[in-house]
């Protein structure tokens, strides 16, 4: 890549999160480029979502450093990453299942008139403008989200970070619950908003999406990185080796490398 | 948009009242509550026809609202506590010994104490803004420790339910503290502390102009940004009915008169000369009712439109979606607790003013006519699903069941009973309904 010289959009410098004696995250650093999709990879337990749990400020980093723009930037709670335009899909979506779609898109961040009352017509009309860009078929504003379907659930997690323009956008494992055509509709969004120069951390267990999709991968192995690579100089087999032996390509024998297959 | 074209048309529509699924889904009237309102209107006539024609009358409607509002203003608290998967235990409890400082206040500590005698016309206000103050700081003091200390309410509050009630027996010793302030007293209700007729029409009638009005603003709200409106004979159909239970229940309030006795001194002291079948002054909607009327509005308009209610009710549905939302979940809940204990203390006055004293069992097993109001009234245990109307739409249903067994002359074993049946099949039934209208 010719942009090294670059200020990072994010930069994660070594992150370290533990629970109780347990090293989640170990001195884990990272960096993000604007238009970028930096897929983040691993086996259960890695660490993958943890590290991004500490950049969307759900769970605080034991030490290290985040830099946005160069600029250090303290993110102690879910506020500190929504005023720096950090926003997460989680896996679970994270959604209120007894309110509507407006209200879980505006979940804390509530429009309100100058008395302070909910202004729900003008969430209701944000809402409607977002959903029509992502899913011109959703219609039902009007029921508890616990009521639409899957793709639809998804959508109205996915319109949250749309409508407040993120500028970071972290989506955890955001094609796991969906059918072959609602990931497809996922897919083009996450070209389309990288194509708007959005930084995107992706979070997968499918090898083939984030093939698909990033410019370059992490391997997270038991909290550490096992190496960063530009997906267009590696294969599909190299990165797996990475995420089952836990080591760079370089160093994997061609005896690890059979009985991967074997 | 189309849309709004669609929702044009449907607007110029004539009634069409195909069923009754699409009467309620073009009014917008909830369901549940229209079921509760049938419900409440079959132990009515019910009781009505059992009892001989007892139950409907003005006497006997009034003295059902006065009764039902000191556990209805509760429970419309209780329906925020328990929506986001709290329990209050405590009210009871923490009502009787706000009750007894309010009475202390203005028996013993203004006349006495500080020697400033009876009858001060600063004394109720007094005596209520402390109650107030000391059920925000004890409400708000649990909900700090079940928020911050992480300790259930469930404990919390049965920790409270025995402190508070202890502390009426450390520092009254069984005393029955008496009397209370004439002002205070109308809060109780009774022929004085009430609207009388005209009073009771000009409320009548500004709620009616206030129904019209939130119909319609909402109405332009939506308008504004070409979202579905209701269709205009559904406006009209929700303005009417809504302005003729208004204007209903102050007919009734003003059908019921003066007790004779009453009448006769008040004819006697103003210098009236009685008419043959003596003085008829209508009583009208009593201040606790007025009161429970305003708790309503209010508590409905932070549950629904404020910042605060919406955080109430997203953190019942999802608690962890309320966290990562940015929402300070600890301090939403705290303020639940806090907002109860005010209201309990609104009702600690009125059921004091009533009484024209605070006694030792004041309020003694309210927190279970508390909850089960709010829980006939549809609220969830499991969190996020409760409306404040319907709260006290159950207080309702409950004193009726009450007031009707007393006058059946059921003793007060089998009314408990009865009520605790009610209260199980109608939870049972509201969970039946539930699975069956989720996909």
């Amino acid at each position: 890549m010719n942009d090294i010289a670059r200020t990072p959009l994010v930069e994660m410098r070594d992150v370290r999160v533990a629970f109780g004696g347990v090293h989640a995250v170990e001195n884990v650093s990272i960096d993000l480029f604007a238009g970028e999709v930096m897929g983040l990879v691993g086996g259960n337990g890695a660490g993958k979502s943890t590290l991004m749990r500490v950049l969307s400020g759900a769970h605080p980093a034991d030490s290290g450093e985040i830099l946005i723009d160069g600029q250090p930037a303290p993110i102690s709670n879910p506020r500190d990453a929504k005023a720096l335009n950090i926003e997460t899909i989680y896996q679970t979506l994270a959604l209120a299942d007894n309110i509507d779609a407006a209200a879980n898109v505006f979940l804390g961040r509530e429009l309100t008139d100058r008395s302070g009352t909910l202004d729900d017509s003008a969430m209701e009309a944000a809402t409607r403008k977002v959903m029509h860009r992502l899913n011109p078929n959703f219609k039902n504003f009007k029921v508890p989200v616990k009521s639409l379907s899957g793709g639809q659930r998804q959508s109205v997690a996915i319109a949250r970070p749309v409508h407040f323009n993120a500028r970071i956008l972290i989506m955890d494992e955001p094609t796991a619950a969906l059918g072959p055509a609602e990931t497809e509709q996922v897919r083009n969004l996450i070209r389309q908003l990288k194509q708007e120069g959005i930084g995107i951390f992706l979070v997968s267990h499918d090898i083939h999406d984030v093939f698909d999709l990033a410019d370059r991968i992490s391997v997270m192995y038991h909290g550490k990185i096992v190496g960063t690579v530009n997906k267009d100089d590696v294969t599909i087999d190299e990165v797996l080796g990475m995420i089952i032996l836990g080591k760079p390509p370089t160093e994997v024998t061609r005896q690890e490398l059979a009985q991967l297959h074997g | 948009m189309t849309e709004a074209t669609v929702a044009g048309q449907g607007s110029s529509d004539a009634p069409p009242v195909r069923s009754i699924h699409s009467f309620l889904s073009s009014t917008e009237i909830d369901t549940r509550m229209a079921g509760m309102i049938g419900a409440l209107a079959v132990i009515w006539v019910g009781f009505h026809v059992l009892s001989d024609g007892n139950f409907l009358t003005p006497r006997n409607l009034w003295n059902l609202s006065v009764q039902s509002s000191s556990i209805a203003i509760m429970a419309t608290g209780m329906v925020l506590i328990i929506v986001s998967r709290n329990i209050d235990l405590s009210v009871g409890s923490m009502l009787g010994f706000i009750g007894y400082t309010m009475a202390m206040i203005q028996a013993i500590w203004i006349p006495t104490s500080l020697g400033l005698g009876f009858q001060q016309p600063f004394t109720w206000i007094v005596a209520l803004v402390v109650g107030i103050g000391i059920g925000a700081l004890l409400g708000g003091f649990q909900g700090f420790i079940t928020a911050y200390g992480g300790v259930p309410s469930f404990i919390v509050t049965l920790g409270g339910l025995l402190v508070w009630r202890g502390l009426i027996f450390r520092y009254a010793q069984g005393q029955t503290i008496a009397p209370m302030d004439a002002t205070y007293q109308l809060l109780g209700g009774g022929p004085a502390g009430s609207l009388g007729d005209v009073g009771s029409w000009i409320v009548g009638g500004v709620a009616c102009v206030a129904i019209a009005w939130s119909v319609l603003a909402s109405n332009r709200r939506r308008q504004k940004y070409g979202f579905p409106v209701r269709p205009t004979w559904a406006m009209v159909t929700v303005i009417v009915a809504g302005s003729a239970a208004v204007l209903g229940f102050v007919w009734v309030a003003n059908s019921y008169y003066w007790p004779p006795a009453l009448a006769t001194r008040y004819a006697i002291e103003h210098g009236i000369t009685e008419p043959p079948g003596g003085l008829q002054i209508s009583t009208g909607i009593a201040f606790p009712v007025l009161i429970l009327l305003g708790v309503t509005l209010v508590m409905t308009y932070l549950a629904t439109r404020r910042r605060f209610g919406r955080y109430v009710y997203s953190i019942g549905g999802n608690p962890d979606a309320a966290e990562l939302g940015g929402i300070n979940v600890r301090r939403t809940i705290m303020y639940t607790f806090g907002l109860m204990g005010i209201l309990v203390a609104i009702s600690a006055a009125i059921q004091t003013a009533r009484l024209n004293a605070a006694v030792t069992g004041l309020g003694t097993s309210n927190e279970l006519d508390v909850i089960a109001a709010a829980v006939i009234g549809g609220t969830s245990f499991s969190g996020g699903i409760g409306t404040i109307t319907g709260a006290v739409l159950g207080a309702v249903v409950m004193q009726s069941l009450r007031s009707g067994m007393v006058l059946l002359r059921f003793d007060s074993p089998t009314q408990d009973i009865v009520v605790g049946i009610v209260l199980v099949a109608a939870v049972g039934l509201d969970a039946i309904l539930r699975r069956r209208s989720t996909r």
